[in-house]
């Protein structure tokens, strides 16, 4: 049946004389609403997590990746917003003795590959190419959406970078490096593009510290395990598997990650103090002079979760129920119609009535050859 | 491989075993993380010495007999031929050697239109719309009418008879529409006399659903005022009609908050910016039906005739923005990630204001998206609860109920919970058929798509009145609104990638530049100031083709996938490449060029001790 046309009209006008009359109270609901709005600018987050080692030996790059990697999933980031860059040739090494599985902690208690990872860059494609490309988005067209840093400039960005580095540079599968000017330039243009809001950029290498010495963007903030002149170390080797498993900053920063939770108010001071000289052996370093708020003012859960700006729909539009027809069953086409088949192979038959009259006309011959005098047997 | 020992110590052997090692074991002896290649060998460095005299020396030349030094002579012609040799040869490096080294190692670089670049830095952008101001009768006393020129006078009559106000205002707005025709980004303003009735008495101003506004003049005929007069005490209220009708100071900020300092624009209109998506030639809509408990609930919902009817119209208003696709799907046995508080006072399962922020993600996971496109995706959740926690409700800030029962994410898009345990007693057979009323799902999802896609939520004036789209989702004029803000984002968003592309191109002497990316950018440039020009003359349409022509040819332009940095050389392995190639080369010529010039200041030194 039509609903009257009248209580639409009256719902809009009602609708106006609210709208003067809320306007008040609607502004001092945003006032709150605005508050919790800006205690930072982010929208959404993202994640680069790039492993820059290859071969068996360097199976504490891989389980440093993954063990991050599962983290910040476990805060909420998901996959389709983390490009996860890893040569993947651990878990299914010949050497490995339990293979499909890359552990993170000796005694194996932890395995971080699971059977849930999802790597967007594996084997030989994690080269500084790629990796150049995915920060600046100059990739080719044919690339797919999981393989893409689609980040606005409302996206907070962590990159994690681990592998084995030097004085300025960083060495990719053993055939290529990545220097600090490049990488600077890269966030530059990604800043000139606004393809974040704030980053975050954490690297366990050797030395790690030249690789921030360069940046000159905003709102970067950048850890390192390492001062220049100094060597990462790694941290516990399993007599098991044959290798060390970790590297001791993301030992340390991965204990303290896993106090985090979604809801926890943790700040970037508390991130600054993970793993001291006398656990790391190393120095570790950070650098916030380019970064605009204040490092205590920073959440964990700002770049290492994801967590989402909500506000309450409070307006609806009123909408007249639709009065379609539904398609009866009787309108539709017939299925031979719709589907065209070839006709069934029938056998032939002769038509109605032939073989009677066949009969027929055998047995009137006989009678007419024979005599009508047979036709008293018959009948 | 010959046959020899390896052991054997000769220098070529040695390699040849080296050759071996790798051939036996699979991988070089190598030092890891050490960049120049290391000499590991087998021998310590003192017995290769000994290689050097167990080696036979073959002798070149004869010894000598006695201590007599023995020297080649060569006579004039000789030494004259040697002497021409080396001068044609230095001659030949250096007239067509270095060029064609120099033209071999450029790299290739189309011609940017680097001037009209530059220009693009100090743009000005000047936004013009077109006002049409109807005065009714009653409003212009007779002396004020006879100063309007001729021309521009208009006898219309409407008469109609409605049978409440509130009818007659609409119907009015409607009938006013017919009258004139107005161009997108135009705005007609209708005088009415003061005491008029179309307008309740408080009302000032009344803003219909396409371009029009009825404005109630406050200015009493004055005897004597002239038109001038009439209009300039007119253009405060007007302006204001403007402001909310087209753009004001804020919009236009907003629009351009990221090329902006912070802190220029307020922060309702930073909210409104987070929240709606910037300019993207595309967006991809998503519609999810959750439905966690298909035992119980066997849920229908008629979504593809209520896209048709709700959706469609306002996504073809806006394909001059954006090209749109959507599509919808149903997700079985999807949980949100938080547990509801039962609430006995309302007998219902509560959601408070604070867990919604973490109901978003653990769905997020499970929604998928298009993979061959890279649009930004809206995604709007109708969330059924599961017979145990109905009904749901969703209480804001002040504990109080939502009317909507929904929320939405900025940049993300919206959730609505919808609660089904009326429609069925406590023993009915499960699964329940349950019917989902689109009309008022959809009203719900079409007001929190409005807001993603960037109509604002901003509070009219007082005393104005803004006529509710209803089903058509936008009204004219809000989409105009839009197409102003859109319009200026294009304009900065494209002129800024261009100014830093040139920059970045300019900076980096050896990143090609190929054809297509000179034409990109030299369409982008011709778009962007054809905008900028449709800008300034009023024509909203075009300007809005022209931008985003200049916005998606400057994107391509700049995420070319061959502008790749991949070419920093620092000086010291520039030297490195060039060294072993070109010294040994150019120390023979450059040593028998300075013989030669040495020669030749003998022989003049002769010459003129000789003349001497």
């Amino acid at each position: 049946s039509n609903p009257p046309v009248a209580p639409e009209i009256s719902s809009s006008v009602a609708l106006d004389f609210v709208l003067i009359g809320r306007t008040s109270a609607f502004l001092l609901l945003h006032q709150a609403r605005a508050e919790r709005f800006f205690r930072s600018d982010h929208t959404n987050n993202w994640a680069v997590l790039v492993c820059t080692s290859r071969f068996w030996f360097n199976y504490r790059h891989v389980a440093n990746t993954l063990s991050v990697y599962r983290s910040v999933k476990r805060l909420g980031i998901p996959d389709s917003h983390i490009v996860l860059m890893l040569a993947d040739d651990m878990a299914c090494n010949h050497r490995n003795p339990k293979p499909a599985t890359v552990f993170s902690h000796k005694n194996m208690e932890l395995n971080v590959y699971g059977d849930d990872v999802e790597v967007d860059y594996r084997g030989y494609e994690v080269t500084v190419e790629n990796f150049l490309r995915v920060l600046t988005g100059r990739l080719p067209p044919s690339t797919p959406r999981s393989k893409r840093l689609l980040s606005d400039d409302h996206s907070n960005i962590l990159i994690y970078l681990t592998g084995h580095g030097g004085n300025g540079f960083l060495k990719f599968q053993d055939s290529e490096e990545i220097s600090n000017v490049e990488l600077a330039d890269a966030f530059e243009q990604m800043w000139q593009k606004r393809r974040y809001n704030e980053l975050l950029f954490i690297i366990d290498t050797c030395q790690g510290a030249s690789m921030y010495e360069r940046f000159y963007s905003p709102n970067l903030m950048a850890l390192a395990s390492s001062q220049v002149g100094e060597d990462s170390l790694s941290h516990q080797p399993d007599l098991a598997i044959g290798v060390h498993l970790m590297d001791r900053y993301t030992f340390y920063l991965l204990e303290f990650l896993e106090d985090i939770h979604p809801a926890s108010q943790a700040n970037m001071n508390d991130l600054f103090k993970v793993c001291p000289k006398s656990q790391c052996v190393s120095t570790p370093g950070h650098r916030t002079d380019l970064f605009q708020r204040d490092p205590g003012s920073v959440l964990i859960t700002d770049f290492f979760g994801s967590v989402r700006k909500v506000e309450i729909t409070m307006e609806t539009i009123n909408l007249t129920p639709h009065t379609e027809t539904a398609l009866a069953y009787v309108d539709q086409l017939p299925v031979a119609q719709i589907i065209h088949q070839k006709p069934k192979q029938k056998d032939w038959h002769p038509p109605d009535g032939f073989i009677l009259g066949l009969w027929t006309l055998i047995l009137l011959v006989f009678f007419r050859t024979y005599g009508i005098k047979h036709l008293k047997h018959i009948f | 491989m010959t046959a020899r020992h390896p052991r054997t110590p000769a220098p070529l052997l040695v390699i040849g075993q080296r050759f071996l090692t790798q051939l036996l074991i699979g991988q070089r002896p190598r030092r890891t993380g050490s960049l120049w290649p290391s000499f590991h060998s087998r021998w310590p460095r003192w017995k290769w010495v000994s290689f050097l005299f167990i080696l036979p020396r073959r002798r070149r030349s004869p010894r000598p007999q006695s201590g007599m030094k023995v020297r080649p002579v060569l006579s004039d012609p000789e030494k004259q031929r040697g002497r021409s040799a080396a001068v044609a040869i230095a001659a030949l490096v250096i007239a067509a050697g270095i060029p064609l080294w120099w033209k071999t190692t450029e790299t290739y670089r189309a011609w940017l239109p680097a001037a009209r670049i530059s220009e693009l830095e100090a743009l000005q952008l000047e936004l013009r719309v077109e006002v049409e101001v109807v005065f009714a009768r009653g409003t212009l006393s007779p002396e004020q009418q006879k100063k309007v020129p001729a021309s521009r006078m208009r006898e219309q009559t409407y008469e109609s008879c409605c049978k409440s106000k509130s009818l007659c205002l609409v119907e009015a707005d409607h009938a006013l529409h017919t009258l004139t025709e107005t161009s997108c980004g135009s705005v007609v303003i209708y005088i009415i006399p003061e005491a008029s009735a179309l307008l309740p008495q408080d009302m000032r101003v009344y803003v219909g659903r396409s371009r029009t506004a009825l404005l109630r003049s406050q200015v009493a005929s004055v005897v004597g005022a002239g038109l001038p007069e009439v209009l300039a005490a007119l253009d405060p209220q007007m302006e204001q009609v403007l402001q909310t009708m087209s753009f004001n100071h804020q919009d236009v900020t907003a629009a351009l908050t990221d090329r902006l300092r912070p802190g220029l624009s307020t922060r309702d209109s930073l909210a409104d910016s987070m929240r709606a998506f910037k300019s993207s030639p595309g967006y991809e809509i998503t519609f999810s039906l959750l439905n966690p408990d298909p035992k119980h609930h066997q849920l229908h919902w008629d979504v593809e005739a209520a896209l048709d009817a709700y959706i469609y119209p306002l996504l073809h208003k806006m394909a001059p923005v954006a090209n749109f696709s959507v599509d919808s799907q149903i997700l079985y046995y999807a949980v949100l990630g938080v547990n509801p508080r039962y609430d006995a006072s309302a007998s219902a399962y509560t959601l408070s204001a604070d867990s919604l922020a973490h109901v978003i993600n653990p769905v997020e996971a499970r929604l998928g998206s298009n993979a061959a496109s890279s649009n930004p995706v809206l995604n709007f959740l109708l969330y059924v609860p599961d017979s145990l926690h109905s009904p749901l409700i969703i209480r804001n800030d002040q504990k109080q109920e939502v009317a909507s029962n929904a929320f939405h994410s900025p940049r993300w898009g919206g959730i609505m919970v919808y609660n089904v345990d009326g429609a069925y007693g406590n023993d009915t057979q499960f699964p329940v058929d349950i019917a989902i009323d689109m009309s008022r799902v959809m009203g719900v999802f079409l007001s929190q798509l409005r807001l993603m896609l960037g109509f604002q939520q901003t509070g009219a004036p007082p005393g104005f009145v803004l006529e509710a789209a209803g089903r058509e989702g936008v009204a004219e004029w809000e989409l105009d609104r839009l197409l102003w803000s859109r319009s200026v984002e294009n304009v900065a968003t494209a002129s800024a990638s261009i100014t830093s592309l040139a920059q970045l191109l300019d900076q980096i002497a050896n990143i090609v530049i190929n054809d297509n990316i000179a034409q990109q950018v030299a369409s982008a440039v011709t778009a962007l100031q054809a905008a900028v020009a449709e800008l300034e003359a009023g024509n909203l349409a075009l300007a809005l083709e022209h931008s985003r022509e200049a916005i998606s040819a400057s994107e391509r332009a700049f995420f070319d996938p061959s502008l790749l940095h991949l070419l920093y050389f620092p000086d010291d392995q520039k030297f490195a490449i060039y060294i072993p190639l070109f010294l040994p080369m150019c120390v023979p010529i450059l040593l028998s060029l300075l013989k030669i010039f040495r020669e030749v200041q003998q022989h003049r030194a002769e010459k003129r001790a000789k003349r001497d």
